[in-house]
């Protein structure tokens, strides 16, 4: 086991120690983390959670937490995911040859997306897969499940302009070009259907 | 703390300390009223001259958010005498510049010897006494826009941290430094029921004032919100600063975020830096007021992000 003892530093500090430690970590090692207000105990539980550990708290005295991280099996895949992996979908629909099979294999790449062991960092949508975020989609239920695992789901603002659907957006953000371009410039992998 | 401090009166004061608003306003005569404020804090930037920009543009906005334009400046300043005077130099060219972007004159100012750098101005403007923007009178049907992405604390967190991106420091140092002067000018072609800058207490603190004072509900749609590059995932990786938990302990019982993600609240409680304008206009200006601020050139990013309605339970419902 490692301890980080983060008592007596403000933010980011705990989380910088913590982040250390966990890079450093062996497989099945568990990090020890210590910390003295409850805002270290937040930041720290958050970056554990995102970091994809099981993270446990006790609180251990007047104000005093102990703060487990145990990556386990999630270890061999985290390294891997410190690679940013971003999807990209342009249409309602997956492949050329029928629009009607495409859009059942359009869902059905959605919820394998959405049962990935490592999921993606970003969804990105533009054009007609702008639809696909909004009110009658069928993918609403994987993007919404995805978006609340940490998935950021980001839907062009012009392409729902265009379609009329600024209203009907059920799931993610709006985004930009500037946003969209930046996202595809800094991720390792683009995944597209 | 404040509360315990003799008060003032005075029949020409219209705006004081007690509606929490951002500055003074004293009326001169039924023409002109002044606007006066003053703000400094230590360096958030390691570049001296983008210091000095954003210290300065965050001092000017209490002006263009009460809907005046900023007329005078006054340096207000501490540098140790150990660090070399060059770096004092491009905080004040920093500053300079900006009062200069502003249309104001500045005019000297004050520096004293202390162990950290301090810098910021005190503002003074001019307003029309019936066209203040005053940070309460939202009316149900007024929609609500925000002139700038936020994420600023998150971003400064994690740049204390050293993990922040080339991108995201850049965005959220051109956002800081970017002044409210447009903003202000296109939205005073409309009625503006209400107008705050976004700052300390974070975009849904600030929300909370408004709605407060206004006696009204904000219900805001939280992918409609406009963030920084990476401060979602930065969010998520804990890099959230001490006042974002402050925050959200402030205003708990006032918001209704129903299932929304942990990390939207940590954004929307983060405490910003030289924040946007959060305007609360008639819901008939909306699309004019949206299609005039983003031909205006604005260098940051401007949404419609919720709509004010009859007061509820809650002063915020946000999804």
């Amino acid at each position: 086991m490692i301890t980080v003892d983060a008592r007596g530093f403000a933010c980011p500090e705990p989380v910088i120690r913590t982040k250390k430690a966990l890079d450093v970590a062996g497989t099945d090692e568990v990090v020890e983390v210590l910390v003295d207000n409850e805002i270290s105990l937040a930041n720290v539980s958050k970056f554990g959670n995102d970091a994809g550990a099981k993270v446990t708290t006790k609180k251990v005295g007047d104000g005093h937490f102990r703060v487990l991280l145990e990556l386990g099996e999630s270890r061999s895949s985290q390294k891997e995911t410190d690679q940013r992996t971003i999807a990209v979908i342009d249409s309602e629909t997956m492949g050329e040859g029928s629009e009607e099979l495409g859009k059942v294999l359009m869902k059905g790449f959605v919820y394998a997306l959405s049962q990935l062991d490592v999921l993606p960092d970003k969804v990105l949508f533009y054009n007609g897969g702008a639809k696909l975020t909004c009110t009658g989609s069928d993918s609403l239920e994987d993007l919404q499940y995805m978006e609340g695992e940490g998935v950021e789901i980001m839907t062009c603002g012009t392409c729902l302009d265009f379609f009329k659907l600024k209203e009907e957006l059920s799931v993610g953000q709006v985004t930009n070009m500037y946003s969209i371009v930046e996202a595809m410039n800094s991720a390792d992998h683009i995944m597209k259907p | 703390m404040l509360s315990e401090l003799p008060g003032f009166t005075d029949p020409n004061l219209i705006v004081g300390i007690e509606t929490s608003d951002d500055a003074a306003i004293y009326k001169i005569n039924d023409e002109v009223a002044m606007i006066q404020t003053l703000d400094f804090f230590t360096p958030i930037v390691d570049d001296p001259y983008m210091f000095g920009q954003i210290a300065a543009a965050n001092s000017l906005s209490d002006v263009w958010a009460m809907g005046g334009d900023p007329k005078v400046a006054l340096n207000i300043v501490a540098f140790p005498a150990c660090l070399d005077v060059a770096i004092l130099g491009e905080i004040l060219k920093g500053g300079a510049d900006k009062v200069k972007e502003a249309g104001a004159v500045l005019v000297g100012g004050h520096t004293i010897q202390d162990d950290e750098p301090k810098y910021g101005l005190s503002v003074s403007g001019f307003v029309h006494p019936d066209k203040i923007f005053k940070n309460y009178g939202c009316q149900a049907g007024d929609a609500l826009i925000l002139t700038k992405q936020i994420g600023s604390g998150i971003i400064n967190t994690a740049i204390k941290g050293e993990i922040a991106s080339e991108q995201a420091i850049t965005e959220a140092q051109e956002t800081m430094a970017a002044l409210n002067k447009k903003a202000k000018e296109v939205a005073a072609k409309y009625q503006v029921s209400a107008c705050t800058d976004i700052t300390g207490f974070g975009l849904l603190g600030h929300c909370a004032e408004m709605a407060g004072a206004s006696n009204v509900t904000f219900s805001l749609t939280a992918q409609d919100i406009p963030l920084m590059a990476e401060a979602a995932s930065y969010a998520k990786m804990g890099f959230i600063p001490a006042g974002a938990y402050k925050n959200r302990e402030f205003t708990r019982n006032q918001v209704d975020a129903g299932d929304l993600p942990e990390y939207y609240l940590d954004l929307f409680y983060d405490p910003q830096t030289s924040g946007g304008l959060l305007l609360s206009v008639p819901g008939a200006q909306k699309e004019a007021l949206m299609s005039d601020l983003l031909g205006a050139g604005l260098s940051t990013k401007v949404a419609v992000i919720g709509e004010v309605q009859d007061k509820q339970e809650k002063l915020i419902n946000l999804r």
